[in-house]
């Protein structure tokens, strides 16, 4: 299997990360290049084994649905590159 | 002033209880090694104030008596682990400026324990690369040298373990989730164990691969790493995936008795053009072993070939999705907008600018694994691959033995800047040995073993069965007592 540069571009946007226009192509031979590497796991007969989903046998564990912790506005927005009246501020959303 | 930052743990803590020194003096003496070791560029962040005001408290913890073995220890903390009102950036651009309001589990347990917090410590972005020449940091840089050459310290730990090495802190928290512990404890001539997946709490540590990563300690000595497990490790709330296995007195385990102990080579494991003295190292710990009472037996793990293309479909994916959190929204770095830009070019002008190459290819590698129409073709088949792996191990050990002997790198520690031209995979390369171990979540431990004839520290690996760290250290102490390594780099920087 083969990535071509509108592929490269494609895999970028669903990533939702910024690539030039001029990056694309060695982008795409990069991919390439790494695929080729894990195409060796069609060698391998899969067949019947089940894919792995967790690492220990262990049970995920439950608890109690109830509130533990809030009340946090400040520490919570502490952070944040743009915070307004307690709000995470983004650009204009919807029109 | 004295210099005894080149002690071991266990040395201090007995210097500590004979009353001969105190926290305060060992602490000064780190923070002046570290002031002296800009060089490294091993601590991007320090905290001496804090340190000392720690010191102060674990002396009067001391005075009173019962204090734990941690207590007064200075240790050095890895970028990628939350520590309250602290830079960690986990070496990004995208996190400049980050201070969490919360403080990682182990990082409490270390510091609930009474060990010393000295800073943070440069690592890859992300924990991504295998010779921290990803860092936003720039590069941390190997105390081993040969003639000229600037080696690299490893990666993705790789501040943890020059810090280490360096003798600028007793010893360090590093995490490994394809061999970020073990490899560059072998380049750097240290110890460095990777615990059972599911030992240490995850909670507060910056997410990389989440069913692959774990946090380890990084020492001069087996005993030391025994120790700091002891204090890291423990079943916790917040991480649903943190064991409630009990946690034993690692230290009290370590009996050099390993008499009867079935220890596997695996051949697998014996690649093409390997270094002769890679070879002759990994058969000399061999011979050590037996002739310590254990009985050397060749094993088979027939799917080693196939971890590291497994291992680079799973870790991008989880990548991927961990790493989605990184919009400039909520936390970290956003782009410097223009009015016309909207929200989806905040996204993906903050992603570009904040990601270093290494941390944008992995996650894109991970979307399109993951991407409709490829996820059965890759990721569904790299984890029935992960599956054969574990079983692989298992297979192994119910055979009845106890631990694999491996090398744990394929090379010395190579040149900064030697990789640059290489595709991505040749640097893959690095983790062949030790990203099984993680694939099947079991514990490794990497120990030096000697020298190669350049003179630079070359390390062995063991692989236990899963919980049973006491017993893997103990053999692995058992190999550090028999190769007598005390071999330090001498100080240049």
């Amino acid at each position: 299997m083969s990535i071509d540069r509108a592929t490269a571009a494609r895999v970028a946007k669903l990533a939702r990360i910024k690539v030039e226009e001029s990056s694309l192509d060695s982008l795409a031979s990069e991919f390439n290049q790494i695929l080729g590497f894990i195409e060796q796991l069609n060698e391998v007969n899969v067949e019947g084994i089940e894919p792995m989903t967790s690492v220990s046998p262990q049970k995920l564990k439950r608890r109690i649905d109830q509130v533990s912790d809030g009340d946090q506005q400040d520490r919570v927005l502490s952070n944040a590159p743009d915070a307004r009246e307690g709000f995470f501020a983004v650009p204009k959303v919807v029109e | 002033m004295a210099a005894y930052n080149n002690w071991t743990i266990a040395e201090a803590r007995d210097k500590f209880r004979a009353k001969e020194i105190t926290s305060e003096e060992l602490t000064l003496s780190c923070i002046s090694a570290i002031d002296d070791a800009d060089a490294l560029g091993a601590f991007v962040h320090k905290t001496p104030d804090e340190a000392i005001d720690q010191a102060k408290s674990a002396d009067l913890r001391l005075k009173q008596g019962d204090a734990p073995a941690l207590c007064g220890i200075p240790i050095g903390v890895k970028d990628l682990f939350a520590c309250k009102g602290v830079l960690t950036q986990a070496a990004s651009k995208i996190l400049e400026g980050f201070k969490p309001e919360y403080e990682s589990t182990v990082t409490q347990n270390l510091k609930n324990a009474g060990a010393i917090t000295l800073g943070k410590l440069n690592m890859d972005e992300f924990a991504m690369g295998s010779s921290n020449e990803t860092s936003v940091y720039g590069n941390a840089i190997n105390p081993w040298k040969v003639s000229d050459k600037v080696l690299t310290p490893g990666g993705s730990s790789g501040g943890s373990a020059s810090a280490v090495a360096a003798d600028l802190c007793l010893g360090a928290i590093g995490t490994d989730t394809g061999g970020s512990i073990r490899q560059p404890a072998a380049f750097t001539g240290i110890v460095g164990i990777k615990p059972t997946y599911g030992r240490c709490s995850r909670w507060g540590i910056v997410s990389f691969a989440s069913s692959l990563d774990q946090a380890g300690p990084m020492c001069k000595s087996v005993r030391d790493t025994a120790i700091m497990l002891e204090a890291m490790c423990g079943f916790d709330n917040k991480d649903s995936t943190s064991s409630e296995s009990q946690v034993p007195n690692f230290e009290a385990m370590l009996t050099g008795d390993i008499k009867g102990k079935k220890i596997g080579i695996p051949r697998e494991y014996r690649l093409e053009g390997m270094s002769p003295q890679i070879e002759s190292l990994w058969q000399d710990g061999a011979d050590m072993l037996r002739d310590a009472g254990a009985e050397i037996v060749d094993i088979s793990l027939p799917h080693t070939k196939y971890a590291l293309p497994a291992y680079y479909v799973i870790a991008p994916a989880e990548a991927s999705s961990n790493l989605a959190r990184y919009d400039g929204v909520r936390f970290g770095r956003r782009a410097t907008l223009s009015a016309s830009e909207n929200i989806t070019e905040m996204y993906e002008r903050s992603r570009s600018e904040g990601f270093g190459m290494e941390v944008q290819r992995r996650v894109m590698i991970g979307t399109y694994v993951l991407s409709a129409g490829f996820y059965d073709a890759y990721y569904n088949r790299a984890r029935k691959v992960r599956s054969l792996i574990k079983k692989d191990f298992e297979d192994v050990f119910g055979t009845g033995v106890d631990a694999i002997l491996t090398p744990t790198t394929p090379s010395a520690a190579f040149e900064l800047g030697k990789m640059e031209s290489a595709d991505p995979v040749e640097m893959y390369l690095n983790d062949v040995f030790t990203v099984t171990v993680n694939l099947a979540g079991l514990p490794g431990i990497s120990i030096p073993a000697g020298l190669n004839s350049e003179g630079l520290p070359l390390g062995l690996q063991l692989i236990g069965r899963p919980w049973e760290e006491g017993d893997l250290m103990n053999i692995a102490y058992t190999l550090e007592t028999a190769t007598g390594f005390s071999k330090k780099p001498e100080k240049w920087w």
